[in-house]
């Protein structure tokens, strides 16, 4: 008897559970990554020692820690917090552990290959979808859940349904990842896919950085997971196992059609992820004064996103009155900026240099806003209070805006920046 | 003769608050990131709830009181300390036509009551009994059902959450794979 078709979240599961499994089911089934980070981790370890009584990880080589959240520790507090995750680490020998500076753990963990096609990966972190560009099932949990799959190596969740989302043409310079992300946001709202997974066609010719950026965004239209297609150039290297791939007739509840090459620079106003227009739409007979610009996160802290701001920044200062901060998601995004000049360019042009980690993104140190602040964000989200003061805005969009932005003092559409004296 | 044992009281004599929130409540607006318990401390947590948004939601919320939203309560993060402090102030129940994923499921964990209702009609400050048992809300314009939670989620809740729903089974509520 033949199978109905499966999604890609519908495989994926179906492997980690050891029988076919669709949409609507709650299953257990076996996690293959647990990944945990500074943040969450001394809870997790107190779940895991004082109320599940383990006395260690199911499997060592299955579980990742990161010191990201607050790297280097600003605190006293957070370096103690700190303190305690490091000696457990080293006490249960767990051989991936990445210490201060390594970078943002969803980047590190696909620079690393351990998130690989196929596999089902639980983080403590709502940004766990980010492996969905390897063709991987990643997603986010709370301390009990990551504590509990710790322990028994399984997890539970109930088998989501698919939006497709498919996209035909090729991205116009100026027009990037980035710009696709918040389009999807737009278009589907912020609980667009909430209990689902995302299924992303078309993408062939996008890097894993650009898929990346879409899959870490997946979240924020409230998805489970979000898988990119594993075809195409950026995963030659990787090994995709032959169960894994698009199956014509799959179920998906809803089709969502993107047209690359219409679409334009897109903003997400505050206080709201899914409040994007486009670019030239946001207050067009005004213009929008912005004093900070922060480049980095997961969604878009890597080498090309860097590379991407210093094309427009080369030769430019940054405006009078504005910071750029730039956090590289990891030590590895740095260390090639370094190595070809991108990072030359941007200091020359005032940047300021955090170490790679997830920084001001969630208002904790390294750039945290001031009531008043308008801040151009290259990262996931522009809730009220997100980035430090309540009082500050925050407007989402690509690195190429961001870095036009820095350049002018207010929200800026780089296409038009050729034109400004340099 | 025996005596007959007094019929099971199904409502609650003491009757909740509603605290009525609009859709998207983000668990930024919940507890932002900086009173996470890992930036401050465990005993601070319990200031934090709508610390921004609601600023006297701490200081007056009482035990068995009912949060009562908008669409997608609980978007955003993933940290459970956004449930966490509101089973540290004892919200009763939170109650909205869906939720965040990742919240519910932190809630469940924590064995906080979540239904999936709009009760949106409620006013901010009225007082209401929610009968956990039969999945009823006794308001004073009238009874309201909400949607019975499947028997695994009411042994969840019954347990105190889901770690000792699993020391207890030794499984997870999902029906088990190979």
């Amino acid at each position: 008897m033949t199978l109905p078709p499966q999604t890609l979240a519908e495989q994926i599961l179906s492997h980690a559970c050891g029988r076919p499994v669709y949409a609507g089911e709650v299953v257990t089934c076996a996690v293959d990554l647990a990944m945990v980070h500074d943040s969450i981790a001394p809870a997790v370890i107190r779940i895991l020692t004082e109320e599940l009584g383990a006395s260690g990880v199911w499997d060592r080589e299955r579980v990742a820690v990161a010191i990201d959240h607050v790297a280097p520790a600003a605190t006293i507090q957070t370096a103690t917090a700190q303190d305690g995750v490091r000696r457990w680490a080293l006490e249960q020998e767990l051989p991936h552990f990445f210490e201060t500076g390594r970078g943002i753990c969803h980047q590190v963990l696909l620079e690393e290959r351990l998130a690989r096609p196929g596999l089902l990966v639980v983080g403590s972190d709502s940004h766990s979808t980010a492996y969905g560009a390897v063709g991987a099932f990643g997603t986010g949990m709370g301390a009990t859940d990551i504590a509990l799959a710790l322990a028994t190596g399984q997890t539970w969740l109930r088998v989501p349904s698919t939006v497709l989302v498919r996209a035909r043409g090729e991205l116009r310079p100026g027009v990037s990842a980035k710009d696709v992300a918040l389009f999807i946001a737009r278009e589907l709202r912020a609980d667009g896919a909430t209990y689902e997974a995302l299924e992303y066609h078309g993408f062939d010719a996008f890097s894993l950085g650009e898929r990346t950026t879409l899959t870490s965004m997946a979240v924020e239209v409230g998805a489970k997971a979000g898988i990119v297609a594993p075809t195409g150039a950026a995963l030659a290297d990787d090994e995709v196992p032959e169960w894994l791939g698009v199956q014509p007739g799959a179920t998906y509840r809803r089709v969502l059609d993107v047209d690359l090459t219409a679409l334009e620079p897109q903003v997400a106003a505050p206080n709201f992820v899914d409040n994007v227009t486009d670019l030239g739409e946001v207050a067009p007979s005004e213009r929008v004064p912005v004093n900070v610009v922060y480049l980095g996160t997961c969604t878009n802290g890597r080498h090309e996103d860097m590379a991407a701001a210093a094309r427009i920044l080369r030769g430019r200062r940054v405006a009078r009155g504005v910071r750029l901060i730039v956090v590289p998601a990891s030590s590895q995004a740095l260390q090639q900026a370094a190595e070809d000049g991108t990072l030359s360019t941007l200091l020359a042009a005032g940047a300021a240099i955090g170490t790679p980690g997830c920084g001001a993104c969630i208002g904790r140190h390294m750039g945290v806003l001031a009531p008043g602040d308008v801040c151009v964000f290259t990262g996931n989200r522009n809730f009220r209070g997100r980035m430090g003061s309540p009082d500050a805005r925050i407007y989402l969009a690509s690195p190429e805006v961001a870095a036009a932005t820095a350049v002018t003092g207010y929200l800026t559409d780089p296409r038009t920046l050729a034109s400004l004296p340099a | 003769m025996t005596l007959t044992p007094p019929p099971p009281r199904s409502v609650p004599t003491r009757s909740a608050r509603v605290w009525r929130f609009g859709a998207d409540v983000n668990t930024d607006q919940i507890v932002p990131g900086r009173f996470a318990p890992y930036m401050t401390s465990e005993a601070e947590l319990r200031k934090a709830p709508f610390i921004e948004a609601r600023p006297e939601f701490a200081a007056q919320v009482q035990p068995g009181d009912l949060i009562v939203a908008g669409n997608n309560f609980g978007c955003g993060s993933s940290r459970e300390y956004a449930p966490q402090a509101l089973k540290l102030v004892g919200v009763g129940a939170i109650i909205a036509p869906s939720f965040a994923r990742i919240f519910f499921r932190n809630a469940l964990n924590l064995g906080i009551p979540v239904f999936e209702a709009d009760l949106t009609d409620l006013a901010d400050g009225e007082r209401v009994h929610l009968d956990l048992e039969a999945a009823r809300i006794h308001t004073a314009g009238g009874e309201r059902p909400l949607p019975p939670p499947p028997a695994w989620m009411r042994e969840v809740w019954r347990a105190g959450g889901i770690v000792p729903y699993y020391r207890a089974h030794g499984r997870f509520p999902g029906v088990p794979g190979r």
